[in-house]
């Protein structure tokens, strides 16, 4: 059953994949900026997926994360001038060490508790950044001397394939034996703990992988922008934006997170036409699956599948 | 310490405190290896509370919990784990997405973040075990598609798989067929033969009493008893805890039945839940002012019944209320034609006060009609007199199903349905409830239909009894004859 599942998935993914990554030939330079965006907020929610659909905890903060991973990395960028890659991995580093503290109340409240500490994070560290505007640019933002690519496909494909490893590091950690460990740690902690394993530590280690993959992908998105700023990295309304795509897709899919993170940014562009309307409509259809679809896209077709 | 074999689990001068409460108060006993002993007490006496001090779930004040020589007192639940204490939950909460094998497996993984892969053995241990525990034939099904029985045994599967030295066991038997007592009852046997030592923690001594070596019996968080199974059974202090008063006894006079109608008459009601047949066929009457009681073990069919009747639930047949067929009648209809039901969940408003609570039950009559049956009420059940002010949570088991019933009653119902009141109330409890519903039959000219496990519970108060099995009326009649005719046979 779990070799057909797989199988089924690569056979689903291969192509997909071809087609994606022969995106610079058939799409448009804008559409390829749409998308790039669009892969970054894919692993995003893919991170958040980990935590929320199998580690249990509600995280109303991804963007405290991304943010210390985006604004690390800039940071680093803007006062050392270090190469990309080595402020990318400060920029994790410091993601993780953030998702450790967030991680630490979570080890002791439960439930709504827990995503209130982590939705302060979020202003706290807003309000950092705009209190220390003098090094991090406030409001406004903070240009990066160095920036990926100057061409929309090289951006394009460094963000496809950064996602595709995000995936596939992410499904096989949440079918591995940790996966089920998480998971069930994630259901009914005492029970676990019964079992014989250590609930804190493995939530730790969940919240450090959300942390750096988050962190890292808040740091492409800085040197694929150009500029690091609260509105893009850090605002509630982006955490908001990235829960509702995880949920969309399907809660413990990881896979679902990203196809969901990948139709709503779609959808937001192709609907621009309808003005003020368009978040209304995305909202709108978003609320309409969560409501008729609980298990979201990708549980849709799991469920097809099984039936079948 | 015994000469012979040195004691695996020692449990001394234990105590827990949960603000004022004294929930456990000086407990001590010790286990050898292959003994079993049952911990037992009615709700509220503190057993569980044991149960979850020596496993770390909760951290005990004082005292000692020393597993083979250590003392893991205030230890974290996995450390105790892995000193070798196992548990059985009596709510099983399997992995919902994750079949019955991949369950057990789960169980049998290290505690590490290294392995992402789990070793080739343990498939096969894991066959192993679910074939020992009788689940070899669902391996590859997910558990939301087994009856409870199964779900249960995956609990056993779990614990078995840590090779635990000591077994704590919580309610071994709540809710399972006498076949599945027996299969239980050996799995239990099978772990004393392996040397494990177990803790069973029961309701009553009478439930366990064929496999434990010895009991001990707690109250209010003390020690009350200990010894064989008889000794803790004659034990004058136990049998007042349990008995409680003299035993009230019942028959009804026969009820000067109107030779008319019935007030509720069901006919030939089948409900189906996808495959699975919940009832078949099944026709009872209710009279005017009559107690009828629908006994059957859990699963038998008593809520589905009772969910059919109040329209939350599609049904073949007929159900004839005094105006007319029910079909088709929105569930607050027929609540304001006059069926009520208090629900075995009870579904109380847990921060609302008792008295909110009683108001809500009230609020479509009239504010004089409301206080007078508020006031009776109150009269019904003394002890929410005292709890008014308390939230509904508060309580204990026994005075949250009081209050169920009091709301109930609030809405001054021509019928009232009471399904399974006894669920989890110990039986000094059981005791007050029972004198409140004799009360509440002697004194009105209410109309209930009772659904019970507990037929000792339910035979006192009925003037019939039908007998639901696997979905279907295996015997009606009235209580006296039940013992001669049906007695045996039920259980």
């Amino acid at each position: 059953m779990t070799t057909f599942l797989k199988s089924r998935l690569l056979w689903l993914s291969l192509p997909a994949l071809l087609i994606a990554a022969l995106g610079p030939w058939w799409l448009s330079a804008y559409y390829l900026g749409v998308l790039t965006m669009a892969y970054f907020y894919g692993v995003f929610a893919m991170s958040w997926d980990l935590l929320f659909g199998y580690a249990g905890m509600v995280n109303f903060g991804p963007t405290f994360l991304i943010g210390l991973g985006a604004y690390g990395a800039a940071l680093l960028n803007n006062y050392a001038g270090m190469p990309i890659i080595v402020c990318l991995l400060f920029g994790g580093f410091m993601s993780i060490i953030g998702g450790i503290l967030l991680a630490l109340p979570a080890l002791k409240l439960r439930g709504a508790y827990f995503g209130l500490v982590t939705l302060v994070a979020v202003l706290l560290l807003q309000y950092v950044i705009v209190i220390f505007s003098a090094y991090t640019g406030g409001e406004i933002g903070m240009m990066t001397p160095d920036i990926l690519s100057i061409n929309a496909s090289v951006n394009y494909e460094y963000a496809l394939w950064f996602m595709v490893a995000c995936a596939v590091l992410l499904v096989v950690l949440s079918r591995s034996s940790l996966g089920l460990i998480l998971e069930a740690t994630g259901q009914d902690p005492i029970a676990a703990a019964a079992l014989g394993f250590n609930v804190a530590k493995h939530r730790l280690a969940a919240f450090c992988v959300s942390a750096l993959l988050s962190g890292l992908a808040g740091g492409m998105m800085v040197f694929y922008s150009g500029t690091a700023s609260v509105g893009t990295v850090i605002d509630i309304s982006i955490g908001v934006q990235i829960i509702i795509a995880a949920v969309l897709g399907g809660r413990r899919t990881i896979l679902g997170a990203m196809v969901g993170a990948i139709v709503i940014l779609l959808a937001d562009e192709l609907l621009r036409p309808l003005g003020q309307l368009n978040i209304f409509v995305v909202s709108g259809i978003t609320l309409a699956v969560i409501i008729l679809f609980p298990s979201g896209l990708l549980g849709l077709f799991n469920r097809t599948k099984e039936g079948a | 310490m015994s000469s012979e074999t040195a004691n695996i689990l020692e449990v001394e001068h234990l105590s827990k405190r949960f603000g004022g409460l004294v929930a456990v108060k000086d407990i001590s006993f010790a286990l050898k290896p292959g003994e079993i002993l049952g911990l037992i007490g009615p709700n509220g006496s503190g057993k569980s509370t044991v149960m979850k001090l020596v496993m770390g779930i909760e951290r005990p004040n004082t005292g000692k919990v020393v597993i083979d020589g250590t003392d893991v007192a205030g230890w974290p639940t996995a450390k105790i784990a892995h000193q070798g204490i196992g548990i059985v939950f009596q709510h099983s909460r399997p992995l919902h997405r994750q079949t019955v094998l991949e369950n057990i497996k789960l169980a049998l993984l290290p505690d590490s973040l290294l392995r992402l892969v789990a070793d080739p053995s343990v498939e096969e241990r894991a066959r192993a075990i679910a074939k020992r525990v009788g689940l070899e034939a669902v391996l590859h099904r997910l558990p939301a598609t087994l009856p409870f029985a199964d779900l249960r045994r995956i609990e056993m599967a779990k614990a078995l798989a840590r090779e635990p030295k000591v077994v704590l066991v919580d309610e071994p038997f709540a809710g399972l067929t006498p076949r599945e007592v027996a299969d239980f009852s050996a799995l239990i046997h099978g772990f004393r033969e392996e040397g494990r030592a177990v803790l069973l923690v029961d309701h009553n001594v009478k439930s366990v009493a064929a496999l434990v070596d010895r009991a001990l019996a707690m109250y209010l968080g003390e020690q009350i008893a200990e010894g064989t199974a008889e000794q803790v059974t004659r034990n004058e202090r136990v049998r007042e805890v349990y008995m409680g008063g003299e035993i009230v006894s019942h028959a009804r006079p026969e009820l000067a039945r109107k030779a008319g109608e019935a007030l509720l008459h069901i006919d030939d009601l089948s409900v189906r839940y996808g495959k699975a047949q919940a009832l078949h066929d099944v026709s009872l009457d209710v009279h005017e002012g009559e107690f009828v009681a629908v006994v059957g073990l859990n699963g038998a069919g008593k809520t589905t019944l009772f969910n059919a009747i109040s329209g939350l639930l599609g049904y073949e047949g007929k159900i004839n209320w005094h105006n007319g067929e029910l079909s088709g009648r929105s569930v607050a209809q027929i609540a304001r034609d006059g069926i009520v039901q208090c629900p075995e969940t009870r579904e109380l408003f847990g921060y609302m006060s008792v008295r909110e609570n009683l108001e809500l039950g009230g609020a479509h009559l009239e504010d004089s009609e409301r206080i007078a049956q508020m006031a009776w009420l109150l009269g019904l059940f003394p002890v929410l007199q005292q709890r008014q002010r308390q939230a509904a949570n508060t309580l204990s088991g026994g005075e949250q199903q009081m209050l169920a019933i009091a709301r109930a009653l609030m809405m001054k119902p021509r019928l009232l349905i009471l399904d399974e009141p006894t669920l989890g109330l110990a039986p000094v409890i059981l005791d007050q409830l029972s004198q409140a519903l004799h009360k509440l039959r002697d004194t009105t000219p209410i109309t209930v239909l009772l659904g019970e496990q507990n037929v000792t519970f339910a035979l006192p108060h009925s003037d019939r009894i039908y007998v639901l099995e696997h979905g279907q009326i295996a015997w009606v009649g009235k209580p006296d004859a039940f013992g001669k005719e049906m007695g045996e046979a039920y259980l």
